[in-house]
């Protein structure tokens, strides 16, 4: 039978997204230009038997989105710069203490309340760098309608498998533009729920360090009662001063990251094999360069698009494979220099030149083919 | 068709052009077999501030959403029609309402006046139908919907006491087209 074909909004994909992934938590404050999403989920949620709670504020709206989530809920919330801003202490909260949760950016000018009708990529650094301390973070980054709606799905597969907060980052443009988009059944897509524990409650240790990635129990639920703390912990939940285990805390949470890109990682590549000029795009600004690799590769230019679905961790070893090839790395984003700087720190001794737009208008495929030209 | 065909509904906030965008793309990509991405840019007001929608039609995947070369340009308010036309191709059009657009931009595309909210207020007795009527314009004008497509977009957006309304501004749309192109 043929699928269901909607044309929908890159928000509205977010919100069937969410739901596809068995979500039903949703804590938020409104905020252009992601209010589509929280606008749809507190119409859909209660009909499911979720929960849709506006909060005072963003710093409470991650507080709850973290409870919900210890509470056994699929998680989420969705923002835009401003809040994300005052969403880093929970943000950090959540790496720390291993609470699986989803964080929706759409991005719009910054800094501050910047132009918020406006699209930007320039949160990209504050997915990374935003709270303090060494922490792990997975970064998603489509670039289509349908791919929000797949990646949001992903996003909450990631959380729930490695315990920890996962951002969807995406630009005004590809939040609010509509395309047509398959909607996908029951069993189409992969469904990853959090590990349970099968311990007796009485011996249950949320962070024992026998596992990788210990399960995680619905607090409350079925005698499970443990304790939750941003400090360095034990296995037990409580705060240690064991210098040890502190190292290994530490570690661990990065370890999860560390030891299993192959899961983690995707990314899209167009004509690389050969690929002198590489463009570096992500969200919107991918479609531009697509359009602009496409029209140089009829010229005869040997142009290759790389771009990463997941920004976070950094595809490092495929930039390292590519600028083998490389005379020059193109990287076009609606900010002043942000992912550039890590391709650069990946491809040493190879150009990497920005095409930056802050002005609220997209990068469009002309100014991408006019700097093509210019390498070929 | 060329691998791009290229619309923008501009106006003012408030005018439904955003609408009449999304419904334009969903009678080429859901009710026709073409492809079709719309994308919007508006002002923080909700009503007023200049507005624009943009279609980009193919038969091929779409990367770039945003206007590039248009084909067919609306524009609703004096405002819209000075800002937005700029980027209209020479042999595309541009169609106006005669009662907010006095000053005519030059170019080399070509330029159809029909005088399109006093028809909705006239006629139908409803200005909100404007942008309907304009859809029907359009579809007629260019030819990169069918009428029939356009019509089973329109009206599956529309509450029922309003489907008799929407199919009359429609066919307003279709017909004066047609009076339009005769004249040119």
């Amino acid at each position: 039978m043929a699928k269901v074909k909607r044309f929908m909004q890159g928000n509205e994909a977010c919100a069937e997204g969410a739901l596809y992934a068995g979500c039903n938590f949703f804590a938020g404050y409104p905020i252009t230009p992601s209010t589509e999403i929280a606008e749809i989920l507190g119409y859909q949620l209660p009909k499911i038997g979720g929960k849709w709670i506006q909060m005072e504020d963003e710093i409470a709206s991650i507080a709850a989105t973290i409870g919900g989530s210890l509470g056994g809920c699929k998680a989420l919330t969705a923002t835009s710069g401003p809040g994300l801003s005052l969403k880093q202490e929970g943000l950090g909260y959540a790496a720390m203490a291993e609470i699986p949760c989803v964080i929706i950016n759409v991005m719009r000018g910054g800094p501050s309340t910047g132009y918020p009708t406006g699209p930007s990529q320039s949160d990209m650094m504050t997915a990374k760098w935003g709270t303090h301390g060494d922490h792990p973070v997975i970064a998603l980054t489509p670039s289509t309608v349908p791919e929000i709606l797949t990646e949001t799905v992903r996003a909450f597969n990631l959380a729930e498998k490695y315990r920890m907060p996962v951002f969807v980052f995406y630009d005004e443009i590809v939040g609010h533009m509509r395309e047509p988009v398959e909607i996908p059944e029951p069993g189409d897509l992969e469904i990853v729920d959090r590990a349970k524990p099968t311990c007796k409650p009485e011996d249950y240790k949320p962070y024992d360090s026998n596992f990788e990635i210990a399960p995680l129990a619905a607090y409350g639920k079925d005698g499970y009662r443990f304790h939750v703390t941003g400090l360095n912990h034990g296995d037990d939940g409580f705060p240690t001063n064991d210098s040890k285990r502190i190292d290994q805390g530490c570690r661990s949470i990065m370890a999860k990251i560390e030891n299993n890109l192959d899961d983690i990682l995707k990314n899209e590549t167009v004509d690389m094999d050969d690929a002198e000029i590489v463009l570096f795009a992500y969200g919107s600004t991918a479609r531009s360069a697509s359009f602009a690799q496409r029209k140089a590769r009829e010229k005869g230019i040997k142009a290759g698009l790389f771009r990463p679905l997941t920004m976070w961790p950094f595809p490092e070893k495929a930039i390292r494979e590519a600028a083998k090839k490389a005379k020059v790395f193109i990287v076009p984003e609606m900010n002043l220099g942000q992912m550039s700087l890590e391709v650069e720190r990946c491809a040493p001794g190879i150009e990497v030149k920005g095409i930056n737009r802050v002005d609220g208008e997209p990068i469009n495929p002309a100014q991408i083919l006019e700097c093509i030209e210019k390498y070929k | 068709m060329a691998d791009r065909y290229e619309l923008r509904f501009s106006g003012s906030g408030g005018q439904g052009m955003i609408l009449a965008g999304i419904i334009m793309a969903e009678a080429a990509s859901i009710y026709g077999d073409k492809n079709a991405v719309q994308s919007q840019s508006y002002g923080p007001e909700s009503r007023g501030g200049a507005s624009k929608a943009e279609v980009v039609i193919s038969d091929d995947a779409i990367d770039y959403p945003k206007a590039t070369a248009i084909d067919c340009m609306l524009a609703m308010t004096q405002e819209a029609c000075t800002k937005y036309h700029d980027d209209i191709k020479d042999d595309g059009i541009l169609l106006v309402d005669t009662e907010l657009v006095h000053e005519l931009p030059k170019g080399k595309f070509k330029i159809y006046e029909f005088p399109i909210i006093e028809t909705a207020r006239e006629e139908l007795g409803k200005v909100i139908v404007a942008n309907i009527i304009s859809l029907g314009l359009m579809t007629a004008l260019t030819k990169i919907v069918s009428e029939k497509a356009i019509t089973d977009a329109v009206l599956s957006r529309v509450p029922k006491p309003f489907l008799e309304l929407n199919e009359k501004a429609l066919k307003i749309g279709f017909e004066r087209a047609k009076e339009l192109k005769e004249k040119k």
